[in-house]
């Protein structure tokens, strides 16, 4: 079984995860066989570290971490505006992730476990995601198995798939509650995450 | 009780936020039924038979559907149409529309705060919490791993559209071809189907026509992140902002 792990560290919420996973035709489910591996480390933009396991029993620790001032708040300047539109030009394109650096979250007392997502079937292959709890908060998520039968689906998830954590956990960490973007779906990434995530009763 | 639940439906995803879920059974069983008459991947539904030139038992609803399409095609002078490439395919209605289904039966049911995302489309009802409105990230189409905006609301949908998933794939139906004026373009209104349909055809005018036209519009906003990373808003957009 083609495996590849992609770990991400930070935080979830109900997101809807964006995934170009574009149609091809004639991709079978993924076979068995060929082993694809490789990992991806990252931290979110807010440099949020999974917690250090505490196993004190508590489990009502809160989902998100209390933040302010979380918002984007870089700012470039706008490059061409339409000559005509009455708009007002006015730039507003923070664009890192809006993750703000927290400065003294407590970290509430909490179980470390990681939940095995159901594989979901999807039209490229299954996708099945494991993802490590501390209490409530989302710290690792891992991709255990994603469509790789064909180069572009090689290229679309080592690409997609680290920008699908990426997201998922900037999301959590900012309370954002959803997200608009023009895009295709992430199909099996948000069933297996949604599944671990009812699971785990977080 | 806060409910969430996620369904992959109408070849994307929904997904639901809701304090009450009494009507998510309804929601999610109504979605499949919208997909099953109006998909157009599916060669068996009726919108398909249609767009094949094949006879189809007259529906009450794919005739108001295709009302709403000619009536927004009207309103956009054309920039919008269920036509998009001289074939049936009022995807660009009905995806929204779906999104306005589920908010209707979640609130007949009881709900009141609610969010709903089908597929980057996103319906807000009430608040997120007490006293806490509903975030929203906007995708930025030039990093798709940043947010370009956050925006905050009570009651209020948002729509994006865009050419980082998909390439150029919104056709100017005026002119056939590719629009590729925006990266993004968004749009903030009440509810989606319109503001959703309202989105595509925006993009579909490109930024000078696109931005001026929503500004004529009471009720919308719009936010536009162009080809090189430079944005531009409506005026009222400001007061969107998150944070």
């Amino acid at each position: 079984m083609r495996r590849a792990i992609v770990t991400g560290t930070a935080t979830v919420s109900g997101v809807v995860l964006l995934l170009g996973l574009k149609p091809h035709s004639d991709t079978p489910l993924a076979s068995k066989g060929t082993a694809n591996n490789f990992t991806i480390n990252q931290s979110d933009a807010a440099g949020n570290q999974p917690s250090a396991p505490s196993s004190s029993g508590a489990s009502g620790s809160s989902g998100t971490s209390p933040q302010s001032g979380s918002a984007p708040s870089t700012s470039s300047p706008p490059s061409s505006a339409p000559s005509s539109a009455k708009s007002s030009a006015k730039s507003s394109a923070p664009s890192s992730a809006p993750a703000a650096p927290k400065s003294s979250a407590p970290a509430p007392a909490a179980t470390t476990k990681t939940v095995t997502g159901d594989a979901a079937v999807t039209r490229y292959g299954p996708v099945q995601l494991a993802v490590t709890f501390n209490g409530k908060k989302i710290t690792q998520i891992q991709v255990l198995e994603y469509p790789t039968e064909t180069g572009r689906d090689q290229e679309i998830n080592s690409y997609a798939i680290p920008q699908l954590n990426q997201q998922a956990m900037s999301a959590q960490s900012a309370n954002i509650d959803g997200v608009s973007g023009a895009t295709y779906t992430s199909q099996g990434y948000q069933q297996s995450l949604q599944s671990a995530i009812d699971k785990a009763g977080a | 009780m806060t409910v969430r639940h996620v369904e992959q439906v109408m070849g994307t995803v929904f997904s639901i936020v809701a304090d009450d879920g009494a009507g998510l059974p309804a929601a999610v069983s109504r979605l499949h039924e919208i997909d099953a008459k109006f998909s157009t991947y599916r060669a068996d539904s009726p919108v398909s038979r249609m767009a094949r030139g094949e006879a189809v038992d007259r529906d009450p609803e794919i005739a108001e559907v295709l009302r709403r399409c000619a009536e927004v095609e009207a309103d956009t002078d054309g920039a919008f149409s269920a036509y998009p490439a001289g074939r049936l395919d009022p995807s660009g209605w009905v995806k929204g529309w779906a999104i306005e289904e589920v908010d209707r039966l979640l609130t007949a049911a009881g709900s009141r705060n609610h969010l709903i995302v089908g597929g980057g489309d996103v319906q807000a009802r009430g608040e997120a919490e007490l006293g806490r409105p509903w975030t929203v990230g906007i995708t930025d189409p030039l990093h798709s791993d940043r947010y370009a905006v956050l925006v905050n609301g009570r009651d209020f949908a948002i729509a994006t559209s865009g050419t980082a998933e998909r390439g150029a794939h919104i056709i100017d139906p005026a002119t056939a071809e590719p629009a590729t004026g925006f990266a993004s373009v968004t749009l903030i209104g009440t509810r989606i189907a319109h503001t959703d349909a309202y989105a595509t055809a925006v993009f579909a005018m490109g930024p000078e026509r696109g931005l001026e036209w929503v500004e004529e519009r009471p009720g919308f906003e719009a936010y536009a992140v162009l080809p090189d990373g430079g944005t531009v808003e409506t005026a009222g957009f400001a007061r969107f902002l998150a944070g």
